[in-house]
């Protein structure tokens, strides 16, 4: 289609935008009369130029050139006699805009910037960050830590559950992290109620299996937005907004009643850590389970008082970990997946299934060696509890996704401050 | 008109639209994904590194049959800054093209996360983890990604003036279907 095509044709009535019949009934007086009589000579001149060089040649060239300026040249003049462009015109570039504007500001909605209501990574990130300020070049939460390297020792029971590779009988590396549920880096051992313990399984397919495991044997809310509300109510001074939060929130009980009653222990290795959230696990049939699983130890708990924990030292755990391997050597975990019947609550990590569930025993955890953090081989890895091997998939447990899109933002920040938690070694840059 | 001169091949304006498609699908994935914390996360993040490598092999593509059937020419009478304006913009349209998903591949290989597409695809990792070289490839990911976005709307605008108040058949030229019959603007 050329701009001859619509030259040729073209009628005043047409640039006007109203139909012929209107055209003919419209009393046009005096100049306009005159003016749109002469623009329809003008196109008649160009149609019968285009069908002259038509019986010549094709068109192209110079010719082209020549009537499509006698066109423009007819349009301004339209234009000027007028007072504005004609409508079509007009009226295409206000559609344009339209396009245009429609674009950025579907846009703009889908990026958040007009929801301000929506839950977004960096808003569960600032409502982890303590009154001191976030902690920089460290994770957003979990922030105290310590590195381990071992193996996971499959005993080849997994296999009836999950097709994944890593339960196949044998032995696979373990890169891991011992931590306390703080945003402090610098807390002091005895004031985190919750420990935890990030994992990294790796199959020789290069397949990976990451988690992040905690000690409490449920979690503390439904949903993330309950979350996200915990940390904003346990945030404020006001003792009204915990106490709203709980009555708009009672599943948190069960929890609150696990962190007063729940013996403290006076190591890592004494204690049992949750996954909480619930997975589908595929076998080899394409037999589908919801499963959770645990990490429980194979060291005996002593359970100890909180105050005797702050006297033995901020940095208590940590010290006790590495002391322990290092004389009485690695340390043991048992990986207990546990299956839900149906019905039971695959959704809400805030309540336990019931008991007598299907249990079993898919292989051991070994702690071989501990590592500062600083420089140890934890600190690159994002525990993001969705990277899975294939066998194992999310269910319809909301917190592993909001998980995976927090920690993401918290990994993003904290490489970007990696100059403010410099590492002293001279392996990586 | 009837005897169109030139056109791109069809088999380019049919790989033109099928990535239009797929890449403004993406912008709006991108954008979406990261402020979410919903579970619809996962699946659109797993498209938006699906669609992210497809669109990296059709760009090569794209280019082989762009250097094998060339490009119909510019009207001869469109204003030198127009044509400037063009061709810029069509450089910077292939340049996104290539650079976005190479930087999105970056950022995650050097932040140690394994790359795994729809249907369990593997892409095996080039960079090791350097906190450096993802906080350079994040950030350049993110904010090309709205200039790509930008020059994509500038793209359909110029598109639309072409073909609605221009009409000198630049927007045929690409146009899936023949606009022969379209000599009038729309009542």
């Amino acid at each position: 289609m050329g701009l001859l095509g619509p030259v040729g044709i073209l009628k005043s009535h047409e640039i006007f935008r109203v139909s012929p019949k209107a055209a003919d009934g419209i009393r046009l007086v005096g100049h306009a009369q005159t003016c749109l009589r002469e623009i329809d000579v003008g196109f008649q001149k160009i149609a019968d130029m285009v069908a002259g060089y038509k019986e010549r040649r094709p068109l192209g060239g110079t010719g082209r050139v020549t009537v499509r300026r006698a066109a423009y040249a007819l349009q301004g003049q339209v234009m000027k006699q007028s007072g504005k462009w004609p409508r079509s015109g007009f009226g295409s570039l206000v559609l344009i805009a339209a396009v245009l504007g429609g674009g950025a500001a579907a846009f703009a909605y889908t990026a958040g910037w007009l929801s301000h209501g929506r839950l977004t990574p960096e808003r569960m990130i600032a409502a982890l960050a303590p009154p001191g300020g976030a902690p920089l070049g460290h994770r957003r939460n979990h922030a105290k830590g310590i590195c381990f390297t071992g193996a996971f020792e499959a005993n080849g029971n997994g296999v009836e559950l999950s097709r994944a590779r890593i339960f196949e009988r044998g032995q696979y590396s373990a890169v891991g992290r011992f931590n306390l549920g703080t945003a402090d880096p610098n807390a002091v051992d005895a004031t985190a109620r919750v420990r935890g313990l990030g994992l990294q399984i790796a199959a020789e397919d290069g397949e990976e299996w990451r988690m992040a495991l905690i000690n409490p044997p449920i979690f503390a809310v439904s949903t993330p937005q309950a979350f996200h509300e915990l940390l904003i109510a346990s945030g404020k001074k006001d003792p009204e907004a915990m106490k709203a939060f709980i009555q708009s929130n009672p599943e948190f009980a069960a929890f609150a009643t696990w962190a007063k009653t729940a013996p403290w222990t006076g190591s890592y290795a004494e204690d049992a850590y949750h996954g909480l959230n619930s997975f589908i696990f595929t076998d080899a049939r394409g037999g589908e389970r919801t499963v959770r699983w645990s990490l429980l130890p194979a060291a005996q708990a002593v359970p100890i008082s909180q105050a005797e924990l702050e006297k033995r030292g901020p940095d208590f755990l940590e010290q006790e970990i590495t002391e322990r391997i290092r004389t009485a050597g690695p340390q043991r975990w048992t990986m207990v997946t546990t299956v839900a019947d149906p019905g039971d609550p695959t959704a809400d990590p805030s309540k336990a299934w019931p008991e007598g569930r299907r249990t079993v025993q898919v292989g051991t955890l070994v702690v071989q060696r501990i590592e500062q953090e600083r420089d140890g081989p934890c600190r690159d890895i994002n525990f993001d509890p969705t990277v899975l091997p294939k066998g194992i998939r999310v269910s319809d447990d909301p917190f592993p996704a909001a998980r995976s899109s927090v920690y993401r933002k918290s990994y993003d920040l904290r490489a970007a401050e990696a100059g403010s938690y410099p590492r002293t070694g001279t392996t990586r840059p | 008109m009837s005897n169109a001169p030139h056109r791109f091949a069809p088999i380019q304006r049919i790989l033109h639209w099928l990535m239009a498609a797929c890449i403004i699908a993406m912008l709006f994935i991108g954008v979406g994904m990261v402020s979410t914390v919903a579970p619809t996360y996962l699946p659109l993040i797993l498209i938006h590194k699906t669609l992210g490598v497809a669109l990296l092999v059709l760009v090569v593509i794209r280019l082989a049959l762009r250097l094998h059937y060339g490009a119909p020419a510019l009207p001869e009478d469109l204003p030198p800054a127009m044509k400037v304006g063009a061709r810029l913009s069509h450089l910077a349209l292939y340049g996104f093209m290539i650079v976005m998903p190479l930087l999105g591949l970056g950022m995650l290989w050097a932040a140690a996360y394994p790359v795994v597409l729809f249907g369990g695809i593997q892409v095996p990792a080039v960079l090791p983890q350097s906190d450096r070289a993802h906080t350079l490839l994040w950030n350049a990911h993110f904010y090309l990604g709205f200039a790509f976005f930008a020059i994509v709307l500038l793209h359909l605008a110029a598109a639309l003036f072409h073909a609605l108040v221009r009409r000198d058949g630049v927007f045929g030229t690409m146009a899936l279907f023949s606009l022969r019959n379209r000599t009038t603007p729309a009542e």
